[in-house]
């Protein structure tokens, strides 16, 4: 049991996750809602929250630096993102008829 | 909302079907209490979280839900076989083309290919369970309480009739005002959430799982396969969770994501649908491609040949079904270079798919062929698996795919190659591993009448659409003038779907007959295997290995048997083994997930919200149990290790 044998006393990285995570999320809520920035400021400015938030979430939460499976957890990613990109850029490219 | 509402009334075959049902639970209950079962039936199989009895289960609904669909198919049959009938009216029949295509890819094709893997992969990987056991008990409570909701719709509120890719927008408020979609979106997203948690489960099992000397590259071809697919089920499957809960909004709340005005685009549910749907037919696929790699190795008595050609083309096909998606609506017109880019990609898959027929043939060259049952489906396989996938690259032709599109042309291409593919695989599997899951083994002489029987009957049931497609049928349609030439082909079409079912009525006689007079396997490898499941007894103790063995090539147990005569195990090597407790939490959090789901069909929030609060409840009870499994002391191992072995 790897994870289990050194356990902390207080699971204080998944505190400071949290609560980072609750900040950026209101942070974005804030900019999209109330903040008065153009529409592509707030676009860039919430992706970049969300990539942030993200991979706070990958080292915080999924202790994803921690396994020794670490090529495994590359590759994962890698895929990830290029399933990311083909779904979201090929459904802008392939509905840009009607858009 | 009246009585005569909720539940379907005005058809007589719904009225039989009424009757059929509340017999047949009455018939259960009695049996169950006549014979004092539901303690039983509670402890062993309820709360089970032993991935050989779930994959059982998995299976038996499997078969139950391929007589369902393939009732719907044989009235769909019966309607079309003569011009101008009056069998079902244009409302029905849309109704069971829906719920046909959503049953046997969803709920029969699906559970059947996860059964098999469920009861086999943890056998050749040399594991004793899953990495999540309870997970996987959650995965199959899901998964059928999800099926149950969709059945259920025939006789309450009335089934999905938009096909089984419900496009927008007539699955929407608009043209569909029954609750026939919304069980649609609910049914179909339980049970992908059930789905979902399996490919997380065993693609966890295969990575960390496997026996000491399993290298990624000496894993049996099986295996490989399921790891592949679980990439693509976590991959593809939150896009269709997604476009379900989208579609969920739109139809329960009044959100506009599809409908046609206030900015909703109804072509996006085709995109958001595909997306998942394409990956979706290369998950029950690979699969398949691993059941005819083993049973075609294990046959023709030779190690499999181009181990390594073949994982490339699977990581190959499994690359390229992201990139292939909007050749299923080319005619929504998106233009020259969206169709020309997805038409290449398409054709693409053909090269690796093509890698691997050679691969079954060469391996097949020159070796000792034993004409099993299980062999004779995978040899069939072959040149009916090509048929289909010539066609596919002929729709694969943006221009060319203009007139084949949602003709019979398609119906016939898509069917060689699910049924010629994956259905064919799962009654390989299914007499191939048979004696593994229920300890003896199918009646070879009703197997190969029931393998002649279907086989010839679905070249006859689908070989004709091909020509009905190019004489320009077009799917879904309810009925046909006479003055249109297409009876003769139609009559030899049903007379082909008949052939099938009487095939699968010899399958399930095989099943009765086989358990009461069937050849018992004492061995726990009756077809001279060669990879790890048969080195268990069958049916394997639930432990599995009382010692895990230890894999020296990608054919292990075959080189066990020519090394050491065998897998054998010293009784002084028995340790205690650590195995996961029951649970009845899983099954009555998916009851919770039916009735929030039921709630939701029918607008009814407060139980839905019932529901939702039972599914937290168990959620939170899971957080807070500490329950760390049990260990069976080596005392009861050596006694269950002689009982399960005293034959061999």
């Amino acid at each position: 049991m790897g994870a289990n044998s050194h356990r902390e006393s207080f699971p204080w990285k998944h505190i400071i996750g949290f609560l980072l995570s609750l900040v950026l999320t209101f942070a974005a809520l804030w900019v999209a809602l109330s903040s008065g920035l153009p529409l592509k400021a707030v676009i860039v400015i919430i992706v970049v929250f969300a990539v942030i938030q993200a991979s706070l979430q990958l080292f915080m939460f999924m202790h994803v630096n921690e396994s020794d499976s670490g090529r495994i957890q590359t590759f994962n990613m890698a895929y990830s993102f290029f399933i990311a990109i083909v779904v979201v850029a090929g459904s802008i490219w392939v509905m840009q008829f009607v858009l | 909302m009246k009585w005569s509402e909720f539940f379907v009334t005005g058809e007589p075959l719904i009225y039989a079907a009424d009757v059929a049902i509340v017999l047949t639970m009455v018939g259960i209950v009695f049996v169950l209490t006549y014979f004092k079962k539901w303690k039983w039936l509670w402890n062993e199989w309820l709360t089970t979280v032993d991935h050989k009895k779930i994959g059982v289960m998995y299976i038996i609904c499997a078969v139950l839900m391929l007589f369902r669909g393939g009732v719907d198919a044989l009235l769909m049959r019966a309607q079309l076989t003569a011009p101008n009938m009056k069998f079902l009216d244009a409302q029905h029949y849309n109704e069971i083309f829906t719920t046909h295509g959503t049953i046997m890819i969803l709920f029969m094709a699906m559970p059947f290919i996860i059964g098999l893997m469920n009861i086999v992969v943890p056998l050749q990987i040399g594991a004793r369970d899953v990495a999540f056991p309870y997970l996987n008990a959650l995965s199959f409570w899901l998964f059928f309480f999800g099926a149950l909701l969709f059945n259920i719709s025939f006789v309450i509120g009335g089934s999905p009739d938009a096909g089984w890719t419900a496009y927008f927008p007539l699955a929407g408020n608009e043209f569909s005002h029954g609750v026939g979609n919304n069980y649609y979106a609910v049914a179909l997203q339980i049970s992908g959430i059930g789905t979902l948690m399996t490919g997380i489960n065993f693609l966890v099992t295969i990575l960390k799982m496997r026996a000491p000397g399993m290298t990624l590259m000496r894993m049996p071809m099986f295996t490989w396969t399921i790891l592949i697919t679980c990439v693509l089920i976590i991959f593809a499957f939150p896009v269709l969770t997604v476009a379900l809960a989208l579609m969920t909004f739109d139809r329960v709340f009044g959100t506009q994501f599809f409908t046609m005005a206030n900015g909703g685009m109804s072509m996006l549910w085709a995109n958001l649908f595909w997306i998942w749907g394409h990956p979706e037919v290369y998950i029950v696929i690979l699969p398949s491609f691993g059941i005819f790699s083993e049973v075609v190795s294990t046959f023709a008595q030779k190690r499999l040949f181009g181990y390594k050609a073949m994982v490339g083309s699977i990581v190959g096909i499994a690359f390229l079904s992201f990139i292939v998606w909007v050749h299923h609506f080319f005619t929504m017109g998106a233009g020259p270079a969206v169709n020309s880019a997805f038409s290449i990609t398409t054709m693409a898959i053909a090269i690796p798919t093509g890698v691997k027929i050679f691969n079954w043939l060469f391996t097949i060259r020159k070796g000792k062929i034993r004409f099993t049952t299980a062999m004779l489906w995978s040899l069939a396989f072959i040149p009916n698996f090509v048929i289909g996938g010539v066609t596919g690259v002929m729709l694969a032709m943006a221009a060319a795919d203009y007139q084949y599109h949602n003709s019979y042309f398609l119906i016939a291409h898509f069917h060689y190659v699910l049924i010629a593919g994956t259905v064919f695989a799962c009654f390989a599997g299914l007499h191939y591993w048979y004696p593994k899951m229920f300890g003896h083994i199918l009646n070879e002489r009703l197997g190969k009448w029931t393998f002649w029987l279907f086989m010839i009957g679905f070249n006859v049931c689908f070989f004709p659409m091909y020509f009905l497609g190019l004489m320009g049928m077009t799917r879904r349609m309810y009925t046909y003038s006479a003055g249109l030439g297409w009876t003769p082909l139609n009559v030899v079409a049903t007379v082909g779907a008949v052939l099938m079912g009487i095939g699968f009525i010899v399958l399930c006689y095989n099943i009765y007959y086989s358990a009461r007079y069937g050849e018992r396997d004492m061995t726990g490898d009756p077809w001279n295997g060669r990879t790890l499941e048969w080195a268990t007894a069958s049916p394997p103790v639930h432990y599995n290995f009382p010692v895990t063995p230890v894999v020296e090539d990608v054919d292990a147990y075959w080189v066990m048997k020519k090394k050491y005569g065998g897998f054998h195990v010293k009784e002084e090597d028995l340790k205690p083994i650590h195995m996961p407790s029951n649970s009845g939490r899983p099954f009555w959090m998916s009851v919770a997930f039916f009735v929030a789901g039921f709630g939701l069909v029918f607008k009814w929030f407060a139980l839905a919200i019932v529901g939702a609060l039972f599914i937290v409840l168990g959620l939170i009870l899971r957080s807070f149990e500490d329950d760390d499994g049990y260990h069976i002391p080596v005392d009861e191992i050596k006694r269950m290790e002689r009982a399960a072995r005293k034959g061999a």
